[in-house]
């Protein structure tokens, strides 16, 4: 294609793209290193309804909007914000490692700064629901491309439901279920034979449930893809080698993932970005005691009485870092493919 | 044909006064009105009755989640909302962005009928007309107390003593219910027990924090205690789920909502043992203080400062005529609420309210940095609740994570 053809082509793609997504980008950069002005505050008498008056502080009004029409983006804080407890905390993490005597100790401040339990639950959710999530999907398109072709539709269909049920209710539905009133919280109690075992009161086992939702809600994807790959498998390759006497797993192993090897690498893609952003599970388990990820400190921030929109801003410029981080080497893998070729 | 006349006269008369009351009694506007906030009984009811003014269009948008729609649609010029329905912890956001516009005028020219009491002063300035009052007070099974032949607590300490009783004597495992679901459920269940032993979330005229006190130790201790006698899901449980254990008659001793009294009965699948033994008594206090372990609440409306004056006295008047003295006639729209208007009879489930305000619980703090407090609260204290770290560790966290955002927000340098 010529280069003035590829530009038309691309135009209307491109344009989409700056509007949608290098403007919020660029929107969200410029909120996370401005900050609301500092406040001026005032002394008044408030009176209120079964309590009379009392002296309580506000805000000057008169005061404060003289600042905000000379500099309506706010003060200019540079990195402060990126920098604070709520999100790097360098100085907090700077002190841990003078003051711990011990790893332990070491860990255990560490975690107890918002971002870094965050990232603790984000990074072994998403390390370990993606492989996971990779072999479940696989093993089910490899059951059920092996069915007869009148039970292969309805197989699929029930097969997709988790993912085509909403992620939020999905996730309530597990949710009322492991309560401790719940059919399978029931059941755990019966089987721990304590009344107090609760499946929503442990962190590990609030962890292993949201693990376990996130691989049941996403193995239908891998699923579709493995499955659809499964249709374009070589008839000629898996008979020569049922000829030379292999195994139902020497013909999975040998012939049948390494036809869809390109396609688990787009799986895994798409679903490290995915689960990077876990989010929906941690609301509808109301697991924020437990567990918490970047995506749910942005809702958390914007979520109070007060909205903390630099501190958002800032988590999400994080977050876009954290998966640039964690797509890296497969992207260095494709340029240089793409530099080999050319 | 005299006789036919009179009737025809009487028919007219009828009519007329039919006309009136579809009417709005009277409520004619001559600008649009448009209301955010929040969805429970009580405010529909006041929504619905701003929608019966004439002679312009009146919308409203009444959602659970006003609080993160409303600054945002009163931002700009002319504000999407002409009126957001508030409480007493979220006038404070709309207060600190500058988006709602003093009343004193439209209260001099139309505020007759308002009682003084309903006027929300701040320095001077009448910033919202509040309309139902509310705070968290204790509910119990009534049954329940006189089978193990207690009074209904009044201190949280006999709360702990009945719930051992109820224990031992096996009528329940975890008869105390508690709407503490880590988030803002949680934090709020802090500050009641923290007022209620004698705390100040801040040093007094700064916005510098001081939760980590003797009374903030005291009432997370307090809070632990309570919990040893809960459904160990406890910490996902918000004030829905706590009521919802109570309908289910697992629980006896719960401190809940008193816009909640209402309907804690009236609900489908609430067992018969529950309707006879529901009762509500005043909040309590705890370690000895006289002072409420509880907050003091009003909802009231405003009015946005980005619209012309025309709008602004057009939503003037469409608030005042919701939350005129004749709704009170309908018994129904009478329970909805502990309303602030004149002529109300204070009905059974408005018990608890009363007693909190006659006992001098605290209102909720009305202070611009009250919103990133809680929030820290309610991120932090989970730790200690799941007896991940110390009482003095948690509440030294809070300061720290307030901070970093009251430095963000420009309240700490």
């Amino acid at each position: 294609m010529r280069h003035k053809t590829f530009l038309w082509f691309f135009l209307p793609t491109g344009l989409a793209m700056l509007l949608f997504i290098a403007l919020p980008i660029v929107s969200v950069l410029v909120q996370s290193v401005f900050a609301p002005h500092e406040a001026v505050l005032k002394e008044v008498e408030n009176c209120t309804p079964l309590v009379g008056c009392v002296t309580e502080t506000t805000i000057d009004q008169e005061a404060t909007r003289e600042l905000r029409e000379n500099q309506p983006l706010g003060r200019f804080v540079g990195l402060d914000i990126y920098l604070d407890r709520g999100h790097l905390a360098v100085a907090e993490v700077g002190q841990a490692w003078v003051d711990a005597a011990t790893w332990d100790e070491f860990w255990h401040r560490l975690f107890n700064l918002p971002l870094y339990r965050a990232l603790s639950f984000t990074l072994t959710f998403t390390f370990l629901v993606t492989p996971l999530l990779i072999l479940l999907g696989l093993m089910i398109a490899l059951a059920v491309n092996s069915l007869h072709r009148h039970l292969k539709g309805l197989m699929i269909f029930f097969s997709l439901l988790p993912m085509i049920v909403t992620p939020l209710i999905g996730s309530l539905i597990l949710f009322w279920m492991i309560d401790s009133r719940g059919i399978i919280g029931s059941a755990l109690v019966s089987i721990a034979g304590d009344p107090n075992f609760s499946l929503k009161a442990s962190t590990g086992l609030m962890w292993v449930s949201l693990i376990v939702y996130g691989v049941w809600h996403s193995a239908p994807f891998a699923f579709v893809v493995f499955y659809a790959g499964l249709q374009t498998l070589p008839k000629d390759q898996l008979e020569s080698a049922q000829i030379d006497g292999a195994t139902r797993w020497q013909q999975v192993r040998y012939v049948v993932i390494p036809h869809l090897m390109p396609l688990v690498t787009f799986v895994a893609l798409i679903q490290l970005m995915d689960n990077f952003r876990i989010f929906e599970p941690i609301v509808g388990f109301n697991a924020s005691a437990h567990a918490t990820s970047l995506s749910w400190i942005i809702f958390n921030d914007l979520g109070g009485e007060t909205r903390q929109l630099s501190a958002a801003s800032a988590t999400s410029v994080l977050t876009i870092f954290g998966v640039a981080i964690l797509l890296s080497p497969v992207l260095v893998r494709t340029w240089r493919d793409f530099r080999g070729k050319t | 044909m005299f006789v036919k006349n009179l009737a025809v006269a009487g028919a007219f008369a009828g009519l007329m006064g039919t006309a009136a009351f579809a009417a709005g009694h009277g409520c004619e506007i001559g600008a649009r009105v448009s209301i955010v906030g929040n969805e429970f009984p009580a405010i529909q009811t006041v929504g619905a009755g701003a929608q019966e003014c004439t002679g312009a269009e009146v919308t409203t948008n009444l959602t659970a989640d006003h609080q993160k729609i409303n600054v945002a649609g009163m931002q700009g010029n002319p504000a999407e909302y002409t009126s957001a329905i508030i409480a007493n912890s979220s006038i404070v956001a709309l207060m600190n962005e500058d988006v709602i516009r003093p009343l004193n005028d439209l209260v001099e020219t139309h505020g007759d009928g308002l009682q003084p009491g309903q006027l929300i002063r701040i320095g001077g300035d009448v910033m919202a007309v509040a309309f139902m009052a509310n705070a968290q007070h204790l509910m119990y099974r009534k049954d329940i107390l006189e089978q193990i032949g207690v009074e209904p607590p009044s201190t949280y300490e006999e709360m702990i003593e009945a719930a051992q009783m109820i224990r031992d004597q096996g009528i329940m495992e975890n008869p105390i219910g508690g709407a503490y679901a880590a988030g803002w459920n949680l934090a709020q269940e802090f500050n009641n027990m923290f007022l209620g032993f004698g705390g100040q979330h801040f040093k007094p005229g700064t916005a510098e924090p001081s939760v980590n006190s003797e009374a903030g130790v005291n009432a997370l201790n307090m809070m632990k205690a309570l919990s040893e006698y809960m459904n160990p899901d406890f910490l996902t449980h918000d004030s829905n789920a706590t009521n919802a254990e109570y309908r289910a008659g697992n629980i006896a001793l719960l401190n809940m909502w008193g816009s909640r009294a209402a309907t804690q009965t009236t609900t489908e699948g609430v067992t018969d043992a529950v309707k006879n033994g529901h009762a509500v008594a005043g909040p309590m206090t705890v370690g000895g203080g006289s002072t409420p372990a509880s907050t003091l609440w009003w909802d009231g409306w405003t009015v946005a400062k980005n619209i012309s004056d025309a709008e602004a006295e057009a939503t003037f008047l469409a608030m005042k005529n919701a939350i005129r003295p004749a709704i009170l006639e309908d018994a129904e729209v009478a329970k909805q609420a502990v309303w602030l208007i004149e002529g109300y009879e204070p009905t059974d489930a408005a018990v608890g309210v009363f007693e909190a305000a006659k006992a001098g619980t605290t209102p909720y703090p009305m202070l611009p940095y009250m919103g990133l407090m809680h929030t820290a609260l309610g991120n932090e204290l989970a730790d200690f609740m799941q007896g991940k770290e110390s009482a003095e560790q948690a509440l030294a966290d809070v300061e720290a994570a307030y901070t970093a955002a009251a430095k963000e927000k420009g309240f700490l340098q």
